[in-house]
Order: structure tokens, then sequence, then C-alpha cells
């Protein structure tokens, strides 16, 4: 361990789920979040309430790099059913922390890795009564000792359990306690800080200032609630549910009536995923701005309605929070597995608009993009976050909103407009872009029209003429078209002398940046896409056509966005190479650079000043 | 919202009602089922009920899902928004419509099979929320689009029209509803517009789900001997417990009604519901009761029918959910965005 080990580092902590680890991982992120040093945060938890194994990985990283690097440098292994696996995954040079209040000699196996013995259940069972409170303050107590070893400042470990338990002071201190007992063990046992610790002073300032720690789901509920959503349905999922919570959460505060105690939004928890996404579809064909949140299984469901939705021409926000199939796979796992599924929802010919963000910023934006685009277009939109995005702490900037801001709410004819119809045409592509104009109930009788599912004319009219049927199918084609222009473009970083490239989306950009940086390391430059909506616009052909070997980093076994770009660009399919990553935890940057240098061979550098 | 729409050319002697609109403007679509179909016959007091107790045309909005019954929203009010969604999932549709807008009419027309079977759960939940609507299923015990399958309302021994006997026990709409808590619960027949017209007002007046199970024979597939949905078993065995006449706001009790015989039944709006029982030991007001008589007459085959069972009092969707009085899709943007300041404040825990 060097120098260059200091603000760079991870930590994994494995513990049972259900004892209270999850606060006491969350406070020392956070303690090391607030101290200037940035921070990411993953959490490996099972499909379970209590009992089973469960991890946390923090990674210091002074280069604000958001992905795993895929290397564990100091362990804290607090769960004996998985000593075994924990021992094995600490990198060379390493640390080991466990509980030493039962020796397990077994773990010294390793002799290139320290393993440091503290005795947590024995000082907890002394200082703590109740059996509960001992497992719970077990748990603290490693956040102490790591405090000690890490050179954390127990100040702010203070100043943060103050603002989590300001209802119940009696918490800070026995919370505190615990942190003492296993900080003061280890400054006297040990010698501290480790050579990998934290030191906000080598920064030259915050590099978290103007940042946030939140997770994705937080920030879309937040989105929903700026952007103006005032009905929200829905039926409870792993990993989706926390975008209702913070919705909710967020709605009760800011959307209640403080004199009137009433809600300006509708909350109604459905029996199925069939019903939510009903629920949808109705509220935002009656003019209110409504979404739902699922993952894959319920996208499923939904199928059969986001058909109607398509067909009918009726506007909805679906976010899908992916995480690991087929099936029920692994709940609490994450992928980019419902790329197709989404992109092609419902039976006959459907097509689809979703948007993938990268990161809780991104939830935030698209969110409130994500609404406009379903009223511009009349058609559903996914947000295609994942668990990973949803459900993990990521740092990221500040989020704004911009009060001049007005929602798009698209082509709605009001009781004047109608007024001065000679009759309304529901299907009518009257501006030539493939997107008619639509009435609300209640506003105007000659806005009245019948919305179907069944073949109808462009005038809303039910037909089984082919002629007619086609004249609507082709219309919503040219919509699409336009959709290409509305949805955001890709981000893409180029240099005209390169022509290799690597092609990602959402969650897998944190993990491809760090890799563009190593890969520079090792003599090879890339160009980067990171596609960030579907149907792809001209610019993601343009890129393509100007690459010869193009890498596809997705999280998924069977390459659905390369199917997809193949499918729906002109790119030759020789040319995209995929990566593959589908274990159910996040990519990491270690993964694409193997990937990519198992292809491409390191430049030889130039060797300077040799005749 | 109140909008009047221009006066139509009409023939000078049709009556109209306090909006000024007559019959023909609460028309819809022209029929497309067999001719004598039970749903026409309902589709016809629809459109009467509505005309009586004055509904702004384009306030009504008609909600189906696949099916015979289904078709029907398209042949009523053509001043209102349709949507005739997908099979059996009706109910989620209208409670979104409803949660956007509480202020407009929602009536919904389902069959047997798009309620009983393939929409069963969403028909329990739309119950169970008390959305606010009214729910009519056009119940002829029999899939009439894809030719003559028995539906979930096929009573056991009932003859299929190529002489398959039902053994299975049928779902009764009314029992079920009953037991889920709804708060007006009535059956009827198609054959009796008499009964229906002020059925269907009142459960368009009534604040929280309405149902009506309407009998209503399917003269192609289930009208023939064996069939316990044809019209002529159902005109046998159907049995009025309780007459119910519609009052509006505005109108006076007239005079025909000796006190003691009527048991009036106030609505949120003022409006009332006349019961008159024609079975003396009948109670319309006791779930329990209710439930127990209509037992008891279906297991000798027989219907009972009228307003079975109402609970003015009982409390909807958007009392639950404390909605403002304003419908959610009218509130200003400005209101329901809370602006930059309200953000850097609630984002404080995440720094």
């Amino acid at each position: 361990m060097t120098q260059d080990r200091v603000n760079d580092f991870a930590i994994k902590i494995a513990t049972v789920n259900g004892t209270g680890s999850a606060s006491a991982n969350t406070l020392l992120m956070k303690s090391i979040f607030r101290s200037g040093v940035p921070v990411m945060g993953k959490n490996y938890f099972p499909s379970n309430i209590q009992g089973l194994p469960t991890w946390y990985e923090i990674r210091v990283t002074k280069d604000s790099y958001v992905a795993r690097s895929g290397k564990v440098d100091l362990m804290v292994a607090m769960n004996a059913e998985t000593y075994t696996k924990d021992v094995r995954e600490v990198a060379s040079g390493g640390y080991l922390i466990y509980d030493s209040t039962w020796p397990r000699p077994a773990l010294l196996a390793r002799d290139d890795i320290t393993v440091l013995g503290v005795p947590l259940a024995k000082m907890c069972n002394e200082n703590f009564n109740g059996v509960r409170t001992r497992i719970l303050m077990k748990n603290i107590c490693y956040a102490g000792v790591l405090a000690a070893l890490l050179d954390l400042d127990v100040a702010k470990i203070r100043e943060l359990l103050a603002e989590t338990y300001a209802k119940k002071p009696a918490l800070v201190d026995s919370n505190m306690k615990a942190i003492e007992l296993g900080y003061q063990y280890t400054r006297e046992n040990f010698q501290c800080p480790l050579p990998m610790h934290v030191a906000p002073g080598l920064l030259g300032g915050s590099k978290t200032a103007g940042h946030l720690l939140i997770d994705g789901n937080t920030a879309a509920g937040l989105g929903c609630v700026f952007a103006g959503a005032t009905v929200a349905a829905w039926y409870p999922i792993t990993p989706s549910t926390s975008v209702m919570d913070a919705y909710k959460g967020f709605a009760d505060k800011l959307r209640t009536d403080p004199a009137t105690g009433k809600k300006n939004f509708a909350f109604i928890q459905a029996e199925d995923e069939l019903a939510a996404i009903g629920m949808v579809l109705g509220a935002n064909w009656n003019g209110a701005r409504a979404f739902t949140a699922t993952s894959g299984p319920g996208l499923s469901l939904m199928n059969e309605f986001l058909g109607l939705a398509y067909y009918a021409e009726i506007p909805a926000v679906l976010f899908d929070i992916q995480r690991v199939g087929p099936s029920t796979g692994m709940p609490t796992r994450t992928q980019q597995c419902d790329i197709l599924e989404a992109a092609f929802a419902s039976h006959g010919d459907t097509k689809h608009v979703c948007v993938f963000p990268r990161d809780p910023e991104e939830c935030f934006y698209f969110t409130r993009d994500a609404f406009d685009l379903a009223e511009r277009l009349q058609t559903p939109i996914m947000v295609m976050s994942d668990l990973d995005i949803g459900m993990n702490d990521w740092m990221c900037p500040e989020l704004k909103w911009d009060d001049s801001y007005v929602p798009d709410r698209g082509k709605v004819y009001n009781q004047d407009e109608i007024a001065k119809l000679e009759k309304f045409h529901r299907y009518l592509d009257v501006d030539g872009d493939g997107i008619p104009y639509r009435t609300l109930p209640g506003v105007h009788p000659k806005g009245a029209y019948f919305t179907r599912g069944s073949g109808h004319t462009q005038y809303g009219v039910y037909t089984e003429d082919s002629a007619e049927y086609q004249v609507v199918l082709d219309r919503l084609t040219r919509k699409f078209a336009t959709a290409k222009r509305l949805v955001p473009k890709p981000v893409i970083e180029q240099d005209a002398h390169i022509d290799i490239a690597i092609v990602a989306y959402g969650s897998s950009d944190g993990a491809v940046r760090e890799a563009l940086d190593i890969l520079a390391v090792h003599g090879i430059k890339t160009n980067y896409m990171r596609l960030r909506a579907f149907p792809f616009g001209e610019e993601v052909d343009k890129f393509l056509e100007q690459q010869k070997l193009v890498f596809v980093i997705e999280q998924n076994r069977d390459a659905q966005m390369r199917s997809l770009l193949t499918l729906e660009t002109r790119v030759e399919k020789s040319k995209l190479r995929s990566l593959l990553h589908y274990s159910g935890l996040p990519i990491s940057s270690e993964f694409i650079v193997k990937g990519v240098l198992a292809e491409v061979q390191p430049k030889p550098r130039k060797l300077e000043g040799v005749a | 919202m109140t909008f009047l729409p221009k006066p139509k050319v009409r023939h000078p002697s049709l009556p109209k009602n306090s909006l000024g609109l007559t019959r023909r403007d609460y028309e819809g679509g022209l029929s497309t089922l067999c001719a004598g179909c039970g749903h026409d016959s309902i589709t016809a007091a629809i459109i009467e009920a509505s005309w009586g107790i004055d509904i702004e045309p384009q306030n009504m909005v008609k909600l189906s899902g696949i099916g015979c019954s289904s078709k029907t929203t398209a042949y009523f009010v053509s001043g209102g928004h349709g949507f005739n969604s997908v099979h059996g999932r009706m109910p989620s549709i209208a409670m979104g419509a409803n949660a956007a807008n509480r202020d407009l009419t929602y009536i919904g027309v389902s069959g047997d099979g798009d309620t009983l079977s393939i929409g069963l759960g969403q028909f329990c939940h739309a119950i169970r929320r008390n959305l606010n609507m009214a729910y009519i299923i056009e119940n002829n015990g029999v899939y009439g689009l894809t030719k003559g399958q028995f539906s979930a309302s096929a009573d056991v021994g009932t003859k299929a029209k190529k002489g398959e006997v039902n053994q299975q026990p049928p779902i009764d709409p009314v029992l079920l509803a009953l037991t889920l808590g709804a708060t007006f619960v009535a059956r009827s027949f198609s054959g009796d517009k008499q009964q229906l017209v002020p059925l269907i007002q009142a459960a368009l007046k009534h604040k929280g789900f309405a149902l009506i199970d309407v009998l209503s024979p399917c003269v192609t597939f289930n009208d023939h001997e064996g069939s316990t949905k044809s019209y002529e078993y159902t005109r046998e065995h159907y049995d009025a417990a309780v007459q119910a006449d519609f009052v509006p706001f505005q109108r006076e009790i007239s005079a025909d009604y000796a006190a003691g015989d009527v048991l009036p039944v106030v609505l949120h709006d003022g409006s009332r519901i006349l019961l008159r029982k024609l079975d003396a030991g009948y109670d319309p007001t006791s779930r329990e009761a209710a439930t127990a008589a209509i037992s008891e007459r279906l297991k000798k085959g027989e219907f009972l029918t009228g307003l079975l069972y109402v609970d003015p009092a009982g409390k909807e969707f958007h009392d639950v959910n404390e909605t403002p009085s304003i419908p959610l899709n009218q509130i200003p943007f400005k209101a329901l965005s809370p602006g930059s300041a309200a953000l850097t404040k609630v984002l404080a825990r995440y720094r």
C-alpha cells in the first residue's frame, strides 16, 4: 500500500440483512462524502426481509468515478456464512476486518492480506442491553472501527446521526457510544490510519461540494412532482417501489394544501400491473399527467395496454426499473434486460419511445422530458432505469429546477378551438408531422370522439377497410420519425482520427468513462457514443457509419441494444462487437477494459530520446 | 364545465329537458347488434335516463371493454367521449379517468364475460375503491362475438344452442358486489324499461360505485328452450322486490306516494330515490338481509330485481384520497410544480 491509495480504494461490508447494517453503511458513505471526498456506494441485497447475506460496497474515488472498480481493498466480514467467499475476494495487499469475539484462525489462511480482529459482539454485549439492540449496535460499531482505520471525521459522524435522529436524540447518544467503542479499540490496538485512508486535505478543496448523494428512484419520484404529475398508479414490485414512495413522500409534503389538507394528486395502489397502466392511460386520456413505475414482470403484464396506448395514441409515462430476468429472475440484482421488450411492447406493429438515463441526475431531468414527450407525441414513454441507478446512492450534481419551465401539453384543442372547427377528426394529420390533435372529455360536445383499440380511420371512426386502416398505421410511422427529432440526443465524444468506438447506455456510462481513462493509459483511444433514447436519430447512424469497430456494452446476455441497432439503423452488423455483463452486479470498469484489450492490441508507445 | 350547443333543427313538438335538449341529442351511432338484442333496449333506456336527468352530453364519459355489450357505448350520447378499451380492463381506465376529473359522469357498460371472467379482478377492485361510476352489466350468460360459449354467469343446467349443458356454478355479480361492500346494487331486465330507466338515473347520480346487473337475452345464441337467460325464461322468473323511482333535486315528490309506503333515499346532490317495497319482507337498506333474500330466490332459479341494496353515505375514492373539489386535470401547473426554492429545500438531506 502506498501513498497513491489515499482517497482511492474500495471497501466491502458483508453482513446479514435485517440487522441495521444499512444505517451503518449509509453513515460511513455519507461521512466521507461530507468531508469532500467523492464516493460510490452499491448495495447488493437479497430478495428477503431478514437473515440472508447482504453486501455493501463503498468506493472512495478521488477521480469521482461512479462505477465499481471490480476490486475490493478492505473487507468487513460480519457474516460467518460468507467468510470463505469474502476472504477470497480481497485484493492482494488488502485488509480484512472481522468480529474476533469468536476467533477464526481459518481467516488467516491468506498471507497476502492483513486480518484485523475486533471483538465487536463482546464489546456491544458488555455495553448494551437487549438482543436486538446488541445486534444493531454491533453494526454501528464496525463503522467506528472503519472511522479509526480510514481516518474519518468523528464529528461529521455525530453530525449525521444528529440529523438522522433529530426526533430521537437518545438514539444519537447510543449510536455514538457504539461508534466510540469501535473507534477507541481500533486506535488502541492497531496502527491508525491504514496506508489507504481518507484525506480530504490532499484533494485541494472539496470535490463533493455542489453535489448530492441520491438514488435514481428518489430523483424520478421528485421529477414527477415537479413535472406536474397528478395521478400515480402502481403495483408494488422491486426495485421500482421506491419511485412511488418518493413521489408520495414529496407530494404529501409539497402538494398538500396546508389550509384544507386536500391533496393535489391521486395515489392509487392498483390490484396488479394491468390495472396500474390502465389507470395511467385513463388519467392521461382525461388530461392529467399520470405515471406508473414497474420492473420486468410488471412490464410484461402491461403489454396489452401499451399496444392500446400506441394505437389509440394516449400519453403515458412508465418507469421500468430493470432487474435481472428472465421470469422472476433475481429481483434485487441489476440488468439492462428489458430493452427489446420495452421498444416493441405488445402484439402487432408497435414501437415505443424509450429514454435511457445514466444516473439519478438524468432520472430527474428525463422524467420532466418524458412527460413533455408523452403529451407531445401522444404515446407512452418508457424511462429505462435499472436497479443500480434506482436503488443505489449516486454522487451527482445538484438538481436544478428552471422556474420558467412551461410543460408541453401537446396538441390539445381547447373549448374555443373546438367550437371553431367544422368537425373534429381525432386521427387526422393536420400539421404533417404525424401527430394528430386530441380533445378532452367535458370540454365541448363537438370534441367528443370514440377512443378504441380496434381498427379506425383517420377521422376516428371504426373501420375494417384496408386502405383506411393503413392510412392510420402509416401516419403512426411518420409520428415515430418525428419522435427521433424530439428525444434526447446521444452524447458523442469523437476524434476524427479514431475509428474504434464504444457504444453504451444507461448505468454503464460510469464504468465506460473510467475504462476510457484506463484504456488511454494503455495507449488505446476510442470514440464514445452514449445512447440516450430510442428511436435513434440520424446522429446515431452517422456516428456508426464513421467507425470500423464498435464495442456495444450492455448489461444483458442477448445483446439487446446491439439487436435494436441492427434493426433500426443502417449499421453493418459485422462492425458491432458485444461486451456483455449479466451477472446481476453493476458493470465494472475492469470488465470493459479487459473486453476491449482482448480485441484491440495496445499500440506500442514511441520511445522518445532513443536514437 | 357548462356548454350549451347551438339549437339543432328538430321537430318542434319533441319534448325538451331543462337544457333544451331532446332525446335525439342523447342518441349515438346506429347499433350493429343483432335485431332484437336485449342490449339495444338497455341503450334506449340509457338515452331516456340521461335525457331525463339533464346530463350535459359532453360531461358524460362512456367506458367499456370488449364484447357485444362493450360496443354499445357508441350507440348513445354521441356528444360524450367514449373509450372502448381492452377486454376486462375497463374499470382501470375508468379509475384513472375519474381520478383526473371527478366532475364528469362516468358510465361503464360491460358484459358477463368482460366482467365476470377476464375482468373479474378489476371489477372487484373498482367496487373496493368505491369508484364513482355507474356500471352496467349486460348479462346474457353467453359469449356472442365468439359464437356461443358459456360465460361465467351461465346457470348450472342451462343448455347451449348446440345442446351442451353447463356444469359449472355461476358467479352472481349482485351477490359478489354485496360481499365486496358495494354501495348501490341493482338488478333489472332489458325488457323492463319502466324499471330500468329510473335505476340508471339513480345509478348515475349515486356517489360511488353503482352496479346494475341487467339480464339481457342474446337472441342469436341464448334464446332457445333450455336456456335460463332467454326472454321467455327471464320473463317468467324475474320478480321485482323494490320499485325505485328517481326524483331529481329540483323536482317535487308527486302526490302519488302515500307516506309510509315509500322510503326516500337522499343522494349527495339532494336528489332522491323513492323506494317502494313490492315484496313486503324485503329490506334494501340491510346488506345482510338483501344478500339472504337474493340467495334464497337464486336457489329457486328466480331473480329478484330492482334496487336491491343502497347506502348513499359510503365514502367514494376521492373522499378517501382527500382530493380537492377542483378536478386534478384543471389545477394550474404553478400550483402543481413546487418551484426551484422548494427543490433546494427538499434536497437538503441529500447533501
